[in-house]
This record gives C-alpha cells, structure tokens and sequence, in this order.
C-alpha cells in the first residue's frame, strides 16, 4: 500500500489517453477482471455451499445435528465475514505468498477474494437453506431419502432460486473486490481506475472503467434476476 | 397393523428434560381408523414423528406388522419407514416439481426404474382423482388438491399404515369431506392402518372407527367411536356430539338426558317408554347419527313420572339415562364437553 501512496504523490499531469486506444487498455484489463471473478466465483460456489450445507444440517433440528461442530464452523465463518476486505487482503499476504508464490497479480488476488468470498456465500445459502420449511425436509426424510438425497432435492432443490439470487449478489461483491485488489496490482478494471484515473487523473479511462463496472454489474444483475424467474415455477411463463 | 407399546418420549436432558409422551399404549388394526385428538401442546404431533420415526422414541416400541422399528439403525429405519406412508399438515410438497414428480419422489429415492415409476405415479394419480393435474405446479393447486397429492406421495411405496397429523387442518368443510372420503376409501381399497391426528371433533366422527384422546402426553380414554358417544362419562364421547340446545321441559315433568346405540336399543324405544309410563314422552332434543352401521342416538326426553320409574323404563330398553339436574341454567351435556375441551 506504501507503493500506492508514494505513486499518488508523483502527481503527474499527462494527457487524456484518446479514445480510439481504449479498448486496447481496456479490454485485456476486462479479462482480467472476468478471469479473477470467474475463478473466484469457482471456488467460492465449489466451497461455500458444502460449508453452507453443513452448518444448516448441523445447527439445532438439521440433518446431523451437531452443536459441537456447528459452533466451531459457525466461528470461523464469521471471522471471515468480520473482516473488511481490504484489511484481510493485508493481513494474509504472507499465506497468499505461501500458496501461489507471489503477492501481486490475478493469482495473488483470487486467494483473499476466495477467503473473503466463501464465508459470504456460505452464509447467503445457509439463509436460503433456513428458508425452506422444515417440514419438507421432514416429508423428504418420511420418504425414505438418504441424508445426500435429502440435500440435494428437498433443500438445495428447493432454494435454488433463493442461492441464484445469492450467487448474483455475491458475484457483484466480488467484481467489488477485485478492483479493491486491483489497487494492489492484481491487474483487471481496478488496476486501470486506479493507474490511470486516480494517479494520472486521466479522466476518460476513469470514466470509461466507472462505466465498464457499471456495465457488468448490470449484466450479472439482470442475469441473476433471469435465472431466478427461470427456476421459480410461478414467475415461470407457463408454455 | 401397528402397535405402540409403553411408547415414551422425553424432550432435553437433566433439569430440562420434559416428558413430552408417557408411556403409550395404542393398536390400529389393518382396515381401521383411529383417532387421536387432543388439546394443543398434548404431544399429538410428537406422536406423529415417533411413529414415523423422523424422531426416536425414548423408550417403548412402534410395532408395524411384527416388527419393532424403534431400535433400528439409521439405515436400516429408512427402509422401515417405507411401511408408513405419512401426510402433512401443510402437504409439504417440492414448489419446484409438479404433482407427477412430488408423488415420484419416494420411488425416485428408492431407485424405481423411470418407467415404473411413471406408471406407479399414473396409477396414484388416479387413485386420489388428480390425472388431470398431473403437470400442474403446487401454487397451481388448490389446499384439497395439495393433500391429495401429499396423500398419493405417502402411499407411493405402498405402505401398511398410514398417519395423517392435522391433514385436514385448514381446509373449508366440504374440501375436508372430500378428503376423508378419500381416506375411508383407501383404507378398504389398501386395507391400511390409519392414524388420523385432528383437532377437529367433526372430523373425527366421518373418518374414524375409534378415537383416543391424548392429554398431557398421557391417553386419557380411548375406544370405538360407538362407545365414546353413548358414554356418558366420556368427555370426548359429549365433545364428539353435537351441540343441542334443548327445549325445557313442561312445568311439572323432568328432563332425561339419555344416549343409546342401535346394537341393544329398538328403534321404537321411545314410543315403548310412553306406553310403559302411561305418558306421552316428550321429545326435547335428539340426534342419531350412523357410525359404521350402527346408529347412535343423543336425546333430551321430558317426562313427568317418577324418577324411579323412569330409570327403571329407560334401562329396559337398554338406554343409558341421567336426569337433567333442574339448574336456572340450564346446559346441555354437549356444552358442558366443549367448556372442558376448548381445543379448536
Ligand atoms: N423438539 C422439541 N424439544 C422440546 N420440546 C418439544 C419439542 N417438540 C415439541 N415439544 C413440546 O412437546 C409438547 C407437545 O408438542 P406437540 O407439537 O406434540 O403438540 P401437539 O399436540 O401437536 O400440539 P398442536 O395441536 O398445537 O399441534 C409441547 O409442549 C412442546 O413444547
Ligand atoms: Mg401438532
């Protein structure tokens, strides 16, 4: 962060980058964006809903009611999520380092933003999971339904438009995160914002990045709300 | 058949620990209906899990066709549990899945082969009158046609017995009618074993065959229905009749009130009575009412000879009689039984 400050104090006046080279700065930076996202929402999917699912059959009347464990996996969690994500990124540059070998790019930035990014989504699907009520677990289970079966068709089966509204948020949350980590030099639409609109006070690539964000988180917004309507029967045009 | 041997349970451990249901005794035969009413926080729908098994009895024995379910390991209960076909009281049906499909699901869990199970799921679908709503999604049905997709999908595994907790909870009279018809038809097409939950006593005179009444965990009485409503000690037997406001009797005569069923009482008893008397009796309140065959009868007669005679009348024809006490008010035994059990 010293970087950043000492490279905002050589203010530097140049001129605005003309528009016709744009794209050429702007579309690998997307790339990048969409790369860190992606991998991110990867792992924090792949993660958080085997964590989210835990906690909800381990709390009082789940599946495996646990109290033990639940307390435990609850506490970390919620470490996770006490934690602004500028300061968690900060604090764990020496983990990052241990994992991916470096503490500056897209690899360095997809661990804390997959540390920050897991507890949030773990705890949006555990709502979604709470949501579902009990008593349709309880005809799954009078069914004669394996724990597995259980999860997979009585709850998360039933809160799959409840998680895809979550997954949407969480993806929001995440394009936040990595022009937060861009700031750091993970590259992608922050890094541009930064270097150029905020260092270089190049006002056509910070308006240009303010409209890009703008931009996507409209798209993964509309489309979250598309899936929605798609899994929800009665928001379902009928055929 | 099923049977329910000293079952217990108890909630919590220690100081905390509430005794939720103390030692149950209660059989269902194949082809019967049983009842169990009782006033909120009884233990009626503890009751449920525990003969379902979603909860473990704390001790005691849940007994279905000879064998004890109580003590079995996790996996080998969820076989188990195939023999008990249970409905909600919500239908807790998948929002995302259509009728076909939420009745699939037992089969589906059970690995049923896709072309058995279509076929199984048209067969129930038929059964409970639903063919024609097969692709329709729950918000699409309507509270009757919900249970009865919840009752196809509890009989898909064809299961022996089959418990309802508060099935009909919720639904306007004539949906509830339907319902229990429904039930009563399955029972004789199945030959099931029926545990009916309810709180409402209407209810339990069109679907049941007997009744027991669950009080602070404990069955309080329990017997055919036949026999609850000529008892004129049973509480649940007044609670189960209808209110009758009688007319009072004509100054100098006395109010009898007297129950009877058709098994040991002529059909002309009352004409029998006035001619035994040598008095016209008069009729100040009555229902008969048919159940299972037998017809039951609830009267308030006013008569002026005296009470020595009239008791004596009365139990040769074989009807069970109390003379009305000659309070200012007046209230019927029927109100008495709704005062005491204020359930609904
Ligand atoms: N999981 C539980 N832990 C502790 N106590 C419980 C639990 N479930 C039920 N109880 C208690 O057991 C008693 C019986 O509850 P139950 O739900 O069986 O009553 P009910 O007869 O079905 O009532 P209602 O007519 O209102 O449905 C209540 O006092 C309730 O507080
Ligand atoms: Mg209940």
């Amino acid at each position: 962060m010293g970087l950043n400050i000492s490279a905002a104090v050589q203010i530097r006046a140049l001129a605005d980058t003309p528009l016709p080279e744009l794209p050429a700065l702007l579309v690998p930076a997307l790339g990048e964006t969409l790369a860190m996202v992606g991998i991110v929402m990867l792992v924090v999917v792949s993660l958080g809903t085997p964590i989210a699912v835990a906690l909800h059959n381990m709390a009082p009347g789940g599946l495996f009611e646990h109290r033990g464990t639940y307390s435990v996996l609850s506490w970390i969690v919620n470490i996770g999520r006490s934690l602004p994500f500028l300061v968690l990124m900060a604090a764990i540059v020496p983990f990052t380092r241990f994992v991916t070998g470096t503490n500056i790019g897209i690899a360095a930035a997809v661990v804390p933003m997959s540390l920050a990014g897991i507890p949030f989504f773990a705890r949006l699907v555990e709502n979604c999971l709470r949501d579902v009520p009990r008593s349709v677990t309880a005809a799954a289970r009078a069914s004669g339904g394996s724990p597995l079966q259980i999860i997979r068709t009585a709850q998360l089966g039933e809160a799959v438009p409840a998680i895809l509204g979550g997954l949407t948020i969480n993806t929001i949350a995440m394009i936040e995160y990595s022009a937060i980590a861009g700031t750091i030099g993970a590259g992608g639409i922050g890094y541009v914002a930064v270097t150029y609109g905020y260092q270089r006070f190049d006002q056509t690539v910070m308006l240009a990045t303010v409209l890009l964000l703008i931009a996507m988180v409209t798209i993964v917004q509309v489309g979250g709300d598309a899936l929605v309507r798609a899994t929800t029967p009665h928001l379902r045009r009928r055929a | 058949m099923i049977s329910l041997k000293n079952l217990t349970k108890v909630y919590g451990h220690g100081d905390s620990a509430v005794t939720v249901l103390d030692g149950l005794d209660i059989e269902v035969a194949t082809g019967q209906i049983l009842a169990v009413v009782g006033p909120s926080g009884a233990g009626k729908s503890t009751l449920a899990q525990c003969i379902n098994l979603l909860e473990r009895p704390t001790s005691g024995q849940v007994i279905v066709n000879g064998e004890d379910l109580a003590r079995l390991p996790e996996r080998r209960l969820r076989v188990a549990r195939r023999r008990i076909g249970t409905i909600f009281q919500s239908a807790s049906l998948l929002s995302r899945r259509t009728a076909a499909q939420n009745i699939a699901l037992p089969l589906q869990y059970l690995g049923v082969t896709p072309a058995e199970t279509a076929a199984r799921v048209a067969e129930l679908l038929e059964r409970v009158g639903l063919s024609h709503r097969a692709n329709h999604y729950p918000f699409e049905l309507s509270g009757g046609q919900l249970q009865r997709v919840g009752i196809a999908r509890a009989l898909a595994l064809r299961p022996s017995v089959l418990l309802s907790d508060e099935a009909t909870s919720g639904l306007d009279p004539e949906t509830t009618r339907s319902v229990v018809a429904l039930l009563r038809q399955l029972r004789d097409d199945l030959d099931l074993a029926v545990v009916f939950i309810t709180h409402e006593m209407d209810t339990v005179l069109h679907v049941a065959d007997s009744a027991a009444r669950l009080e602070h965990g404990r069955i309080a009485e329990q017997g055919s229905l036949v026999d609850l409503l000529t008892d004129h000690d049973s509480i649940l037997g007044r609670a189960l009749q209808p209110q009758l406001s009688s007319a009072d009797p004509a100054a100098g005569s006395r109010a009898w009130h007297v129950t009877y069923d058709s098994r040991s009482v002529p059909a002309d008893w009352l004409q029998r009575i006035s001619t035994d008397l040598g008095e016209p009796a008069a009729l100040l309140a009555a229902t008969i009412q048919s159940i299972g065959g037998t017809s039951t009868g609830n009267a308030t007669v006013g008569l002026r000879s005296p009470e020595r005679l009239a008791a004596a009348a009365f139990a040769r024809y074989g009807l069970r009689a109390v003379p009305r006490a000659a309070d200012p008010h007046p209230s019927t035994p029927a109100t008495r039984a709704t005062e005491e059990l204020q359930w609904a």
